[in-house]
This record gives C-alpha cells, structure tokens and sequence, in this order.
C-alpha cells in the first residue's frame, strides 16, 4: 500500500544495546591508556585509574560487569602501564572474586563504607603491584607509594562520580521507528 | 536498598549455569594472569612485540597529548616571566658575556684536542643522533619507568640505543615497535649505568631509586670521595652509553655512596635525541658487553653485605 498507510509504526525513544554494554570495558580501558598520558613522570606519582574506574563500576553498579571481566581489562591495562605482563591480568581478577565476596558477607553498606573498601582494595592493589614490578627491596616502597596511595584514595569520589556520569551515558535514550 | 545478589538465580537452570560458568571464567582467568606473569618473569622480552603494537595504537592520542603538554609549560613560563624578567634579563646578559669568551677557549680546546687526537691515532666516533622523538606517555602509575618515545623501527630505532635531552641522558631503548619505542629510563629500579665523576673518573654504577634519583654506588670501597654537587657522567664500560653523557649531579650521601639527582629531566624535555649504540658506532660491536641492567649481582642485597674497612 502507498505511504505505509495500513501499517502500525510507533515511534519510540529506547536504549542503544551497544553502548549499553560497551560503555562499561571501554571506560576502563580508556582509563588504562589515559593513566599514562598527561605527563612524564619521574616517580609513580598517577593514580591506578584502570583499577580505580574497574572498582567504581563494580560498586556503583554490581552485576554490569562480570566477575571474570578482570583478565580481559587487566590485559588491556598491562600493555600500557609498565607493570610485568600479567600482573594485572591476576590482581584485578582477585580484586573481582574478593570483591564478590565482600558484596555477600555485607549486603547493607553505606558510602562510607564502600569508599573504605575501595580504599582497601587501592592500597593493596598497590603495594602488591609494587612488590610484583620491582624486586623487593630495591625500592623505599613506603616513600614512593606513599603520595600516589593518598592521591589515589582522595580522588576516588571523583572518578565515582565521572562513573555515574557515564552511567547516564550509557542509558541514553534514541529516537526508533518500528 | 541491598544491592540485587547475583548469586540467587532463582530455578532457572540457564541462569544458575550461567552464574556458575562465569565464576569458574573468574577463577581461570587469575590462573591465566598467575602463568602469564610468571612466562613474564622468565622471560623479559616475551610480551614486547603486543606491547609494542599496543603503544603504536595508543601513539596518535599521545602526540596529540605531547604538543599539548609542551604548549601548557611554556604558557606556566610565560606567566612566570612576567614576574622576573628584568632581573633575568640583567643576568642573563652578563652571563652571555662570559660564555660568549668561554665558547671560543672551548672551541680552541676542540680543535687542539682533534690535532692531538689525530696524533694519537684515536678513533673519531660519530655523535649523530639516530633519530629525534617526542616523549608522548610514561608509565606514571607503575613502579617501573618506562616512557614511550614517538619514533620506532621505521625511523631507525634498534633496541639498547642511548636517549637523551640536551640537559643529559634519561634512559636506553628497551623495546621498539612500528612507529613508537619504549624506553628504560634510568631512574627505573632496575637500569644501571656506568657512571664516573666528571671532574677526576671515579667510577661508580647509577641505579634508578624509583623516586626520581639515583643510588650511586662507588666501584671501588674505602673512603667515600663524594660530596654534594659533584656531578657525574657515563664512563663508556658496557658499551652502550657513549663517554661523557652528563647523567646526574650529588644531593645527598650515603653510606657506600650517594643520591643524585637527574639531570635530563624528561619531565621537562620536549623533544628527545637517540644515538646509535656506542660500540656499534664506533666501529666495535665485539665490545658490546651484555646489557649492565640484567646481571643480578648489580641488584641490592635485600641486608647489605658487611663492609671490608668495617672489620679494621
């Protein structure tokens, strides 16, 4: 029939399923690259921002990543960070498990304590990952990690709320026509 | 609200399979990372071609982030001048006065040393730069100091040449990809460079502190000659780093030697130089001594070793 006349078409605003799946690996991912780029630093000085961006989504918004996504992000984020290939791969996995089980031994948490949480997770994340880079003691670990740990734990809020900015992002809604 | 637990499937059987399959994937992949890391460990080079290719994917962001990062500090310089700039200028101009005269005693020296060197019958070793790079990433996270430098195989770049800024040297090509090449920097935790004093040679290894400084270890034991201020350059050994590359100046002493500080800030360069290999350069690759940063007796011992005048 001419000009689709007899048929039902609706007009609809709905989600994207890509970018609804995407934004998640991509922003973490993106955040592994960035982490090496605004300046050259002469000590270790940046936050973890792959790790920190990982652990925001994992607790603003629990179940959107699987528990294995750790390996595939943790590749991602060891080619660009310097750290031994594989460290990451490892760490992040059991950040993820533990994080898991974090989740159900307190069901009920309030900000404070997930920012805790996230601060225990930070500062092991780092010291491991200290150990596993260089040979123990060949580093004053607490000096040089000391600065970047308390960087790290303050700035977390942010990249929280550059998460849930980027949730919204992820949600957005597009004109359809079925 | 509690968060919605992902373990409660409920009676589904796809999702109960689902759950577990995933956590089995979890497991599996910290194994995966666990073997990984340790293939890493035993051999250094294993991963350097994917991380190549990945620094080259990640390369045109991060020249984009470079001319920015140039353009940031000049403007921080421009503001700065504002303040100084008539006591600089002063200062400047009575210093060009000098080194107007100093240039020229130190362009007689060269000549004098061409003549004697031709008397000799020493070697002249090409200092021409293989390439010049921007640094466009760093590993600002990690414990390691790797940059990235924005020139790979197609500009020439081989592993193990010497970079440098015009301020001294900051590190050795680790691995090289298409378009990008990783560079060891010297304050990493596990590059030594063969240093000497540029004033009278004393010898000593330069091994990164992970801060941003050097541990200058003295080769010969005794009395420590060092004081702050002396300043060091590389001695040649190894074969990697050309002689007389000014590498750092003394802050601080320690007890079997002492800490500097860098000198070719990267930080602050905006544009690096490679060189070639020295011993290649200079006509003997047979020199070429296996890399000083890999012989595991250069490393701290976790309790230092009591030293010989500590026993009379």
């Amino acid at each position: 029939m001419p000009f689709g006349l007899g048929e039902t078409r609706s007009i609809n605003r709905v989600h994207s399923p890509l970018l609804a799946r995407a934004v998640p690996w991509l922003t973490v991912a993106l955040a592994s690259v960035v982490q090496t780029l605004p300046f050259i630093a002469s000590a270790p000085v940046a936050p973890p921002l792959g790790f920190m961006v990982l652990l925001g989504w994992r607790q603003l918004n629990p179940g959107l990543l699987p528990v294995w996504a750790g390996l595939p992000l943790g590749l991602i984020d060891d080619l660009y960070s310097g750290q031994p290939m594989g460290a990451a791969m490892f760490l992040w996995s059991v950040a993820m498990i533990s994080l898991d089980l974090i989740e159900q031994r307190f069901p009920w948490r309030s900000y404070l304590l997930d920012w805790a949480v996230a601060a225990g997770f930070m500062t092991g994340y780092l010291v491991l990952a200290g150990i596993i880079a260089v040979p123990p003691g060949s580093l004053p670990l607490i000096r040089v990690l000391g600065p970047q740990l308390v960087l790290a734990i303050l700035i977390f809020p942010l990249v929280e709320r550059f998460i849930a900015l980027c949730d919204r992002l992820r949600l957005l809604r597009f004109r359809s026509i079925s | 609200m509690a968060p919605p637990t992902s373990r409660r499937t409920g009676f589904s059987k796809r999702a109960q399979y689902g759950t577990f399959l995933g956590y089995v994937a979890a497991f599996a992949g910290m194994l995966a990372g666990a073997a990984v890391l340790v293939v890493a460990f035993i051999n250094k080079d294993a991963f350097g071609g994917l991380r190549g290719m990945a620094s080259d994917v990640a390369a045109p962001a991060g020249r984009t982030v470079a001319a920015g990062r140039a353009g940031a500090q000049d403007l921080g310089a421009i503001l700065g001048g504002f303040l100084t700039s008539g006591a600089t200028h002063a200062r400047m101009r009575r210093e060009i006065e000098l080194a107007r005269t100093r240039l020229a005693e130190a362009a007689a020296l060269a000549d004098e040393n061409r003549h004697l060197r031709a008397l000799l019958g020493l070697r002249e070793v090409p200092e021409r730069p293989v390439a010049f790079a921007r640094m466009i990433a760093s590993t600002a996270s990690s414990t390691r100091r790797f940059a990235t430098v924005s020139a790979g195989a197609r500009q020439g770049v081989q592993v193990g040449m010497p970079v440098r800024t015009p301020t001294g040297l900051i590190g050795r090509v680790l691995e090289v990809g298409g378009s990008t090449a990783r560079v060891l920097l010297v304050t990493d935790p596990e590059s030594v460079v063969p240093v000497q004093r540029a004033r009278d040679g004393v010898p000593a290894l330069a091994q990164g502190h992970g801060d941003g400084t050097l541990q200058l270890r003295l080769v010969n034991l005794g009395l420590n000659p060092l004081k702050p201020g002396d300043v060091f350059v590389t001695s040649g050994s190894g074969g990697l780093y050309a002689p007389g590359t000014i590498v750092a100046v003394v802050v601080e002493l320690t007890r079997d030697g002492a800490i500097a500080r860098v000198l070719g800030d990267p930080a602050t360069a905006d544009y690096v130089a490679i060189y070639p290999v020295y011993a290649q350069a200079a006509g003997m690759p047979e020199a070429l001594a296996p890399p000083p940063a890999v012989t595991p007796q250069l490393r701290p011992a976790r309790k230092p070793a009591p030293k010989p005048e500590a026993a009379n």
